[in-house]
């Protein structure tokens, strides 16, 4: 047991998979020498050498498709993006076949391969540093879209996704690398795919979120219990798709009354399949109208603006109370 | 004969005029006018000092991450410097000081790297795209731009900039089959400062110049010493010509070396040794150039006060620029604003009076600007 960061962490899940099974290798743009721009790849170059850590040429779409290649041979490889924003130029390779590949050949072929990438808020830095993109790869069918939310969960869900025989597109929030240190355990602990955690109890409202916007939420819901006396219960999505229609639903049926948290922008976002599965499964359950609290439809304007388009406490309390009034 | 060498025979070249030990070539040294060649060295020497206080800037959390440009002002220079202003220069994310000489001003590029795209919008009458940071994504526009310009029958030349790990990405390699087959008038400047973040070159590419890709989409291609701004004006000069002249594009390949941090989020020591850097640091772009114009007599007295005075009078000007006004995220994502992002955008308002009021109550300090906020992990200053 050690008190880990959420890079640690992740490199600690890379390090022992890595370790336990050959076929498991390391690709992207400085993740090699320079053990990743956010270090989560530290040190797997100097143990494992540079045919098992590849530090590639400065091209997504050959990063995600050469690794097609080898997972069709039987590697399990563990693509670095740089960050989401630059997913764009391999986005073919990843619905086009990626993706694909187990219906194409009829399940002859498939692709066990992760794809990591940074996402989310917190970096001053250019455009495409900053977004959230989850929707999009959570719609389409064949892959799976994993978002831990702390170093705990990002090493489990890592070690999850190297072993899951779909391809995983693996997000890791930006704000959470270096933010809490958490216990995480010296032995392999995975976590499954597609399961839901419901990291507090309550009995008044649901209040679904998952990555950073976690953090967010149970702040929310410790003021909205010390200030309004409220008990909420907090979901952790943890996997975005499959969703865990269940773990949703059940604590639906108890509340009676959802809010959904996310960075990503809000139109089309998670919180509307989030908010679909609910009216289908828990309709007579309700009590409110499901809110959704997510970053407005713009494009990023420059990060010195950021502040006020990503959810924060405040806004997310506003949102339960008025779905608690309701 | 089932196998011969196929006609023409392909040839690369490599210029060089001025070296890093003072060694000029006469024959090949470019005619540049005096008054020109004061006004190049002045461009490069605020690219130099303004980088150097934008590193200053972005440690004390002023502005956010940046690229600097520090080596790599000769090719920047040398190039942009052929351009008409009605000719368009399209950036990738290190071209602080090439932005500058094309009119943007100091305080608007600090304003950009201060998280506002404000920063980012060129003026009405500049033939300039914004800075693209998606590398190489940026290259079909110059193509289209050139494409555009020949269609109205505009004399027009296209100027696109990128790095030596750019051209491992598709879009360059598709943007350059375009140019050579719709042959459009544009110039291709690879920056080859040896590195792509902690990539070396020879991680990169396997050919043994870049310069030498050109030849693969049909057009010409040349490497030149990057740090030697003659040689790089006298390249550029021959292929701004030869586009003008209809004659095509070309690919300039930049020999220069990146002396400082690849962004303000980097730390070099971690992939690249000192003995490396001191090496490049002899050949340096200003040197070779302050002593070129010194044995002509052309080196300004009090040049360098002139300008730290001009970047401190820019950095006051961004200083004292309003804090970003939230409300505004609204107002360029389409032309016309839909119903939905109209009721976001009140939405936001109302939360913005709200804070407002709720800080008056309070009686809190309000919020510091992002541009004051304090160090917290390497990517976020
Ligand atoms: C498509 C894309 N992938 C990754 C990045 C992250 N990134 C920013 S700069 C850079 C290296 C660029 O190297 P090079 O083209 O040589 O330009 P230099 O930075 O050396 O000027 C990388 C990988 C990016 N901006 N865009
Ligand atoms: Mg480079």
């Amino acid at each position: 047991m050690a008190k880990l960061n959420m890079v640690k962490a992740l490199n600690l899940a890379l390090h022992q998979e890595m370790e336990r099974d050959p076929d498991v290798l390391v690709i992207g743009e400085d993740v090699g020498v320079d053990g990743g721009v956010f270090r989560v790849t530290e040190d797997l170059h100097r143990k494992f050498g540079g045919r098992r850590v590849i530090d590639s040429p400065l091209a997504e779409a050959a990063i995600i498709g050469t690794s097609v290649g080898m997972a069709l041979y039987g590697l399990k490889p563990v693509c670095e993006i740089q960050f989401s924003g630059f997913a764009f130029q391999c986005f073919h390779q990843i619905e086009n076949h990626a993706a694909r590949y187990r219906t194409r050949s009829q399940g002859r072929f498939h692709c066990q391969m992760v794809i990591r990438m940074p996402y989310g808020g917190g970096v001053r830095a250019l455009e495409h540093h900053t977004e959230s993109e989850e929707q999009f790869y959570a719609h389409i069918p064949g892959l799976k879209m994993v978002i831990p939310s702390g170093p705990r969960t990002a090493r489990g869900l890592l070690v999850g996704a190297i072993r899951d025989p779909d391809p995983v597109i693996f997000f890791e929030a930006k704000g959470l690398y270096h933010a809490a240190r958490e216990e995480v355990p010296d032995e392999i602990e995975t976590l499954p795919l597609g399961r839901a955690q419901v990291v507090q109890e309550g009995k008044d409202l649901t209040l679904i979120a998952y990555g950073a916007m976690l953090r967010v939420a149970r702040e929310a819901a410790q003021v909205l219990q010390d200030e309004d006396g409220v008990e909420i219960e907090v979901i952790d999505l943890l996997t975005i798709s499959p969703l865990d229609r269940e773990t949703v639903v059940t604590s639906v049926q108890k509340t009676g009354r959802a809010v959904i948290v996310h960075e990503a922008p809000k139109s089309f976002g998670p919180g509307a399949e989030i908010a679909a599965t609910i009216m289908e499964a828990a309709f007579l359950s309700l009590e409110a109208p499901i809110r959704r609290v997510a970053a407005y439809d713009v494009s990023f304007a420059g990060f010195a603006r950021e502040k006020a388009n990503v959810p924060d406490v405040a806004r997310v309390v506003a949102a339960c109370r008025e779905t608690l009034a309701f | 004969m089932p196998r011969r060498v196929l006609d023409p025979q392909f040839v690369i070249e490599h210029l060089s005029i001025l070296d890093s030990d003072g060694n000029l070539d006469t024959a090949l040294e470019p005619d540049i006018a005096p008054a020109d060649l004061k006004r190049l060295y002045r461009a490069m020497l605020l690219g130099r000092r303004l980088d150097e206080r934008m590193v200053r800037l972005q440690r004390q959390g002023r502005i956010g991450t940046f690229a600097p440009i520090k080596g790599q002002e000769a090719s920047q220079m040398g190039s942009v410097f052929t351009l008409r202003p009605t000719d368009w220069m399209v950036p990738s994310f290190r071209e602080t000081a090439a932005m500058i000489y094309r009119g943007w001003p100091i305080e608007k590029v600090l304003l950009l790297f201060a998280g506002s795209l404000e920063g980012g919008r060129p003026a009405p009458d500049q033939h300039d795209l914004p800075i693209t940071v998606p590398v190489a994504t940026q290259l079909p526009h110059a193509v289209g731009l050139a494409y555009a310009a020949q269609y109205r029958e505009d004399n027009v030349v296209v100027m696109a900039y990128f790095g030596d790990g750019a051209t491992s990405e598709g879009d360059f390699h598709e943007a350059l089959n375009f140019a050579g087959v719709w042959h459009v008038p544009i110039v291709f400047v690879c920056q080859n400062n040896q590195w792509a973040i902690s990539v070396p070159i020879k991680k990169q590419t396997h050919s043994r110049t870049l310069a030498q890709k050109a030849l693969a989409y049909g057009f010409p291609g040349i490497q030149v010493d990057g740090n030697d701004v003659l040689a790089v004006y006298a390249a550029s000069r021959e292929a701004v010509e030869r586009a003008r002249a209809g004659e095509g594009p070309t690919l300039i390949e930049c020999v220069t070396y990146r002396l400082g941090v690849h962004t303000t989020a980097d730390d070099p020591t971690k992939y690249r040794s000192e003995e490396e850097v001191k090496a490049w640091e002899q050949k340096d772009p200003l040197t070779r150039f302050n002593a070129y114009l010194q044995k002509k007599n052309l080196l300004e007295e009090g040049l360098e006060e002139q300008i730290d005075a001009e970047i401190a009078a820019a950095v006051q000007r961004f200083e004292a620029m309003a804090a970003a006004d939230p409300l505004t995220i609204f107002d360029h994502v389409y032309a016309e604003l839909p119903p939905h992002l109209r009721a976001q955008k009140e939405e936001l308002r109302e939360r913005l009076e709200k804070d407002v009021e709720r800080r008056a109550d309070e009686e809190l300090p309000p919020p510091l600007p992002m541009r004051g906020q304090r160090k917290t992990s390497r990517w976020q200053n």
